[in-house]
């Protein structure tokens, strides 16, 4: 009982984690069809504003707290200077904007390296964030619930966003049909502009979660971009429902392969579900069902 | 199409000046250490010529091509160690880990026939299984790509994962020798650059020839606009497996012939990272041309190699910047750059005509 | 299409030449090895005032975060030779290269320095994947390696000195202190790769031989980042201390995954064989602190040699460096070539390798010895226990240098595990 109460929050928080590094994705997978491999260095970003604003504010506690808006913004911001500079002009190349990207991502990894020194940094945890609390006899890790919460909030923030406002609902009408868009007079380019910040700025905040787990250092962003593109691949083009269950599957998966074999056959194994899966389902958990041909 | 692919005798002229630049000048003007250099560049562009077939005239971005190269590099690895070892004995890394033995699926490569035969043979198969899986599911575009990278993701992993068997994160090295000939003997090196450099070139006349035949038409028109290659009849997904499994028969040859040129294979020649790397020359080279894929894996691992001896860091910057600048702003890569000047001229009497766009090399229509 | 016929009748032709010309190229086989297959002669040239030497070490990729540490103190060691002087009065002239992470690159590397620059010696590699790399590339050109870290042994090859320390030095000594502290179950977690799995080998036999009780064996795979289920197993088992071969940012992740399930270095400590003082800062020393770690170097030793070593350390590269076991081993490792070549008078390969044994060095960890016949160094081993500033305090030391025992010969519980 005990392993699988353990197990099963294990898995949810993989899940979460995997969320939260997927979600930025979604949305400008979903919307534009842009392959942001970058996408992971914009949470290495968000990781390193922490550390910095750790570095000058001191208190855990506080920095945390200004840490999240603090990295959504520059998550954001450096996510609308590549899609003016250089995304804007490849829309029609969505093939050719991984390789961009990637380019991208290879440089802003070098910057790191040269600004803050190759070894990996810390940010400390608040004191109301470590060790584990006991619920119901069992003991979770405060920073992992947090991460769940976390993940939680950022999702129902976005369907609200989406689903309620204005912005919501241009960025949906581009998503169904970007000529009709178009000529309905939604601006699909401040549009695309506006998701890009917002899918990016959640790369940000994730960054500031993983803090709590792990290492920060210029190689971060790199170990989670393969996971979080096969949740939104999983999940389906455009569908935050799909990359929802999408993240928590691979993740409870994860955790109960790797508990029942080895952390490596565990991964491969997802690998080789995820392919199957998509034998079964080549769109995704949800597709979007449109006239098109493609 | 491309008006170098059109005129035969600068094909020719072009084959011809090849090979005497690898088969002469090279030999003449490089030392013995440079010229091993080169015969590892020849096995990049060995994969280059396959990727170029395959994403530039197929619309194929595969991230995975690192897998067949791993696929030809280690079975060739497996052969040598075994025969290095000596009949009915384990190579010396095995021991160090387990007291196992031999596992069952090395025992087929203490035959070298066998291992040139699945080096020919695996690596295709395993394309055309994925392929037939993936593109008659019409799992195609950015799909295709982030599984291709997926599947080099878990290839490295697996391999990382079992250092009794394959050597682990270290990878296979130490050969002593090469189908009975020492890899000691400056002579058998040159004899390996030869042989990487007449494969290179093989592996172009069997581009070239697919390019220009019906087959290659037919490639192209399956990038471009599938749906209407299906309605005309065609099954794009055959069409697409042939130019996968012939790109990953050309990266199985080259990791082949990787091996005891470079004297290792490891997972970090395989994995995600270099399958990705693999992609940058064949763009800026030119990826719907025939011999810009090659030049351009020539020159990128060259420029690596130089560049970094110079300035460690500065690397990463140049290669990332390569990536921005060329595939954003020069999709059609160096070629273009001749081909659009050619045309210029070509087109400059009739008045107008010099406005035409440039065709778009790749990539469109997959959303 | 007549054309294309021609072409390519043409590049038959092409081929066809190129096996001819293979064939009649061909040279040595494996068997006459000792014919025209023997190695090249060396290019080193002595004849000026300098002498090359080269330094391959990851300055990029990964690695590079442990890797350039090695690199300054190597620096720092050429530097120090040559304003005393230099060797055999010829100053040292530096060819540092780039192994960029990978042990491809690193053979590659390693055999320009050794063909293209013509050094007398080289020092550098980390990984056991680079050493294992490098090696027949050294021992095929017949030239030397000084490798500076602590490894998995089982290795002994008459072309590397082994500077760091071998699993005699460094594991054996790790469980001995385990032991005398009373633990009776281990729990073993590492990195999914040669050097873990090797020394769990080790650790497995000693445990058996010792009747500790092996309560888990756990590998997670490079850079992995998710702790929480390997974490949840070692507390589940609850054995009475953990050893940890972990490598690199893994270690982050498992830390904090540890102090967040509430575990403490006092209920179940965790013993990590590869977290020296750089790293530290990295984990978070909050996360650390109190965990023991098994080297043969710390910063905090109090010694003359040492005292000097860190001084002119934080001099030259900042306060707010710190210094560790493979630095101070790469930094002894220069001088010990410096010494050997001074005994034999020569700079060639064989006469240095003729007069290594014996060989000794004050270094800042204390008077080290190579050992002759399988180049390796006699060292000390010590434990030290992360401290609230970050760095490692010696809790526990083994007296004396032990002689290197790479293959475990001396050890009867590890008689077989050499294969």
């Amino acid at each position: 009982m005990e392993t699988l109460v353990t197990q099963v929050f294990n898995g949810l928080s993989v899940g979460s984690i995997l969320l939260l590094a997927a979600l930025g994705l979604s949305l400008t997978f979903g919307q534009m069809g842009v392959i942001n491999m970058a996408h992971g260095e914009f949470i290495m970003a968000g990781a390193y504003t922490a550390f910095v604003v750790q570095q000058t504010l001191g208190a855990a506690g506080l920095s945390l707290v200004l840490s999240l808006p603090l990295a959504f913004g520059i998550g954001g911001l450096l996510g609308v200077v590549l899609e003016l500079t250089l995304l804007r002009r490849m829309y029609h190349r969505p093939l050719d904007t991984l390789l961009v990207t990637w380019g991208v991502a290879l440089v802003l990894q070098q910057l790191a390296r040269d600004i803050f020194g190759t070894a990996g940094v810390d940010v400390a945890a608040p004191a109301w964030l470590a060790g584990p609390v006991q619920i119901l006899g069992f003991s979770f890790p405060r920073s992992r619930l947090f991460i769940l919460v976390l993940a939680v909030l950022a999702v129902t923030a976005v369907v609200m966003a989406l689903r309620y406002t204005s912005l919501g609902r241009r960025i949906r009408a581009t998503v169904q049909n970007r000529q009709l868009a178009e000529s309905s007079g939604i601006s699909t380019r401040r549009t695309d502009m506006l998701t890009f910040f917002i899918g990016s700025g959640l790369a940000g905040v994730a960054g500031v979660a993983l803090t709590l787990m792990g290492s920060i250092s210029p190689n971060l962003g790199s170990s989670y971009i393969v996971d979080a593109f096969l949740v939104v691949i999983v999940g389906g083009l455009g569908q935050l429902k799909g990359a929802i269950i999408a993240a928590f599957s691979l993740g409870v998966a994860q955790s109960w392969i790797e508990y029942t074999t080895t952390a490596s056959i565990a991964k491969v194994l997802v690998l080789a579900l995820v392919v199957a899966f998509l034998q079964f389902r080549p769109q995704g958990i949800f597709t979007l069902r449109t006239r098109s041909l493609v | 199409m491309s008006t170098l692919l059109r005129s035969r005798y600068a094909v020719g002229l072009g084959f011809l000046a090849a090979a005497v630049v690898l088969f002469a000048v090279a030999p003449l003007v490089l030392t013995d250490f440079r010229l091993n250099l080169l015969g590892k560049y020849l096995c990049y562009a060995m994969v280059a010529v396959g990727i170029g077939l395959a994403w530039g005239r197929g619309g194929m971005l595969t991230l995975g091509q690192g897998v067949f190269f791993g696929i030809g590099a280690y079975l060739m690895a497996m052969h040598l160690k075994l025969a290095d070892a000596g009949p009915g004995e384990s190579p010396d890394f095995m021991t160090l880990i387990s007291s196992d033995g031999v596992p069952w699926w090395w025992e087929p490569f203490r035959s070298g026939t066998v291992t040139v035969v699945a080096i020919l043979v695996l690596p295709a198969l395993l394309a055309t299984l994925l392929g037939l899986a993936t593109f008659r599911r019409r799992v195609r575009g950015a799909y295709f790509a982030i599984l291709s990278q997926a599947l080099a993701a878990a290839f490295a992993i697996l391999l990382i994962g079992n250092p009794a068997t394959t050597g682990g994160s270290t990878g296979l090295n130490n050969f002593r020798g090469f189908f009975g000939f020492s890899l000691r003997d400056p002579a058998n090196r040159l004899m390996l650059y030869f042989i990487a450099a007449g494969a290179l070139l093989a592996m172009l006349v069997v581009a070239r020839q697919l390019m220009v035949s019906r087959y290659g038409e037919l490639l192209v028109a399956c990038r471009d606009s599938e749906e209407r290659v299906r309605f005309l009849g065609y099954d794009p997904a055959t069409v697409k497996t042939v130019a996968f499994a012939v790109a990953a028969l050309m990266a199985g040859i080259g990791g082949a012939l990787f091996v005891p040129i470079v004297g290792i294979i490891s997972p970090n020649d395989v994995g995600v990272v270099p399958s990705i790397g693999l992609l940058i020359g064949v763009a800026i080279g030119g990826r719907t041309t025939l011999a810009g894929p090659a030049l351009g894996a020539i020159a990128v691992a060259w420029a690596a190699s130089t560049l970094s001896e110079q300035f460690p860091s500065g690397w990463t910057y140049v290669q990332g910047l390569m990536f921005m600048l060329v595939v954003a702003f020069l999709p059609g890569g160096i070629a273009s750059l001749v081909t659009l000047r050619r045309r210029r001229r070509a087109d400059r009497p009739p008045g107008g005509a010099a406005d035409r766009p440039v065709p778009e090399p790749a990539g469109g229509a997959q959303r | 299409m007549r054309s294309a016929k021609r072409l390519r009748r043409a590049l038959a032709g092409v081929a066809l030449l190129s096996m001819g010309l293979g064939v009649a190229a061909c040279g040595a086989r494996v068997d006459d090895e000792t014919g025209s297959g023997a190695a090249a002669a060396s290019c080193v040239d002595t004849s000026g005032d300098s002498v090359r030497i080269g330094f391959l070490n990851s300055r990029s990729g990964t690695m590079a975060i442990s890797e350039n540490t090695v690199y300054n103190s190597l620096a720092m060691a050429a530097e120090q030779i040559n304003e005393a002087g230099g060797v055999q009065g010829k100053q040292l002239e530096v060819v540092a290269e780039d192994g960029a992470s990978e042990p491809t690159i690193f053979a590659e590397k390693a055999e320009k320095l050794i063909r293209a620059d013509c050094v007398a010696a080289v020092f550098g590699g980390w990984t056991s994947s680079s050493r294992k790399a490098m090696l027949p590339v050294f021992e095929s050109n017949d030239a030397l390696l000084f490798y500076p870290v602590q490894y998995e042994g089982l290795e002994a090859s008459e072309n590397i000195f082994y500077s760091g320390a071998t699993t005699n030095q460094q594991i054996v000594p790790a469980l001995d202190y385990l032991k005398e502290q009373g633990a009776t179950s281990l729990f073993l977690v590492g990195s999914d790769y040669v050097f873990p799995q090797t020394a769990n080998k080790i650790i497995k036999a000693y445990a058996e031989a010792n009747g500790i009780e092996i309560k888990g064996e756990e590998y997670a795979p490079l850079g992995h980042t998710d702790f929480s289920t390997i974490v949840s197993k070692v507390r589940d088992a609850g054995a009475d201390a953990v050893f940890n071969t972990l490598n690199g940012d893994s270690n982050v992740a498992f830390f904090k995954e540890y102090k967040s399930l509430g575990l403490t270095p006092e209920a179940m400590p965790v013993l990590s064989v590869s977290i020296a003082e750089e790293e530290v800062g990295g984990i978070g020393v909050d996360n650390i602190v109190g965990q023991p770690v098994a080297w043969n170097y710390y910063q905090t030793i109090d010694s003359p040699e040492n005292t000097q070593f860190v001084a002119d350390f934080k001099a030259r590269y900042g306060a707010d460096k710190v210094t560790s076991d493979p630095m101070e081993a790469a930094y002894t490792s220069l001088f010990l070539w410096k010494e050997m070549v001074e005994k034999a008078g020569s700079f060639a390969v064989a006469d240095v390798q003729a007069a290594a044994d014996g060989v000794t060095f004050d270094a800042p960890e204390g008077t080290v010895t190579v050992n002759g016949d399988n180049h390796h160094i006699a060292k000390t081993a010590l434990i030290g226990k992360i401290g609230p500033d970050g760095l490692i305090h010696t809790e526990w030391s083994s007296g004396e240098p032990i002689e290197p025992d790479p293959y475990l010969e001396s050890y009867p519980w590890a008689s077989g595990l050499a294969g």
